[in-house]
């Protein structure tokens, strides 16, 4: 820590806000600047993720199911169902199906992140000279963001596949209101504010659960050290990591209910791309 | 500049409260509606209560959201430089 003295409260918490990026970021869109920790924590849980399930197929017996066969089992049929009840038609449900459980797999592993010590990945990080770790990719707004732009973007992708461009582009002038050209550039515009409105709220909903729920882990962790350092405290420590238990076992169902979440709307709007009228 | 961070806090707690209020009133109706349904036809239970959760979710989206902002504003203040 480049402070000698030990760090205020908002020190503590703007340290473990930073990212671990590659260079000084200058202005407040500035392309050249990566996130490390939350690349390499990304991708990580998704290799991990992919090998994992990988292994497991090429492993899968249909006799007596192992444990962990049972668990992926019981995803896979939650993920199906979900995308049965919402894309009807089953030659698109080859792809979505497969994107929702990758999308619930994936983003589920992110957030679990956050259950781990606030301060066990930083410190050792410190260790081994890296000063600034941000632990839970999700509660980066620019992964949460790009996620929800890739959703956008294969969304336009299928709908131009599925309905043809020139049935798309029609149907971007003459939806929602009906196809009189007074009304072409109303039509337009609802649905340009619809798809932006539908990628930033998707990907605005995931980081604002995961960026409180972290602050809230920090702040409990500031709460316990505070009430360690007070005279005659001596057992007051514990009062703050019964808050950080309570709260882990919250966030426990916040995780698993924000990845639903994505995945589920992952699933009505790429099903809706692929449904030609 | 105290009185910026002044009203800086103010803002916060104001989106923060605001927010919720919205966000509880909105599940607390849906939940009781939830529950009125899932007693007149309980084999419908499972369904609804996936469906209730999922728009739990987009009724909280708000509210987080503001609240991320709120304590983004709290912890690294833009308004100061």
């Amino acid at each position: 820590m480049a402070t000698e003295h030990a760090p205020t409260a908002s020190e503590y918490i703007v340290h473990h806000l930073t990212f671990l990026t590659n260079k000084k970021q200058v202005g407040l869109v500035d392309w050249s600047v990566l996130h490390l920790d939350s690349l390499f924590f990304s991708i990580g849980l998704g290799l991990l993720a992919v090998f994992l399930m990988a292994r497991l197929a090429a492993r899968a017996t249909s006799g007596v199911p192992g444990r962990f066969q049972a668990a992926v089992e019981i995803i896979v049929e939650m993920v199906a169902d979900q995308a049965k009840g919402i894309v009807h038609s089953p030659k698109s449900r080859e792809f979505v199906a497969p994107l929702a459980l990758t999308v619930f797999v994936w983003i589920f592993l992110m957030n679990a992140m956050d259950l781990l010590p606030v301060d066990l990945l930083p410190l050792i990080g410190n260790a081994i000279g890296v000063h600034y770790l941000r632990v839970v990719p999700t509660a980066d707004l620019n992964a949460t963001l790009g996620m929800s732009s890739a959703v956008l973007l294969l969304c336009l992708y299928y709908s131009v596949k599925i309905k043809g461009l020139g049935h798309w582009i029609h149907e971007l002038f003459t939806a929602p209101f009906g196809a009189h050209p007074l009304l072409w550039p109303v039509n337009f515009a609802m649905q340009m504010i619809e798809f932006l409105a539908k990628t930033v709220s998707h990907g605005m909903r995931l980081f604002g659960n995961m960026y409180a729920g972290e602050l809230i882990f920090m702040l409990i962790a500031l709460m316990g050290a505070a009430w360690a350092g007070t005279v005659g405290s001596g057992l007051l420590w514990i009062g703050g990591v019964i808050a950080g238990t309570l709260w882990a076992i919250f966030h426990i169902l916040i995780i698993t209910l924000q990845a639903f979440i994505f995945m589920m709307l992952t699933l009505v709007y790429v099903g809706q791309a692929h449904e030609s009228h | 500049m105290e009185q910026v961070v002044g009203f800086v806090a103010l803002a916060a707690g104001l989106i923060i409260g605001l927010g919720a209020a919205g966000a509880c009133i909105g599940i607390g109706i849906m939940g009781s509606r939830f529950l009125e349904s899932s007693a007149r036809q309980p084999e419908l239970m499972n369904t609804l209560q996936t469906k209730m959760f999922l728009l739990v979710g987009l009724i909280d989206a708000a509210f987080i959201i503001g609240t991320g902002i709120a304590l983004w504003y709290t912890t690294a203040n833009p308004f100061i430089k």
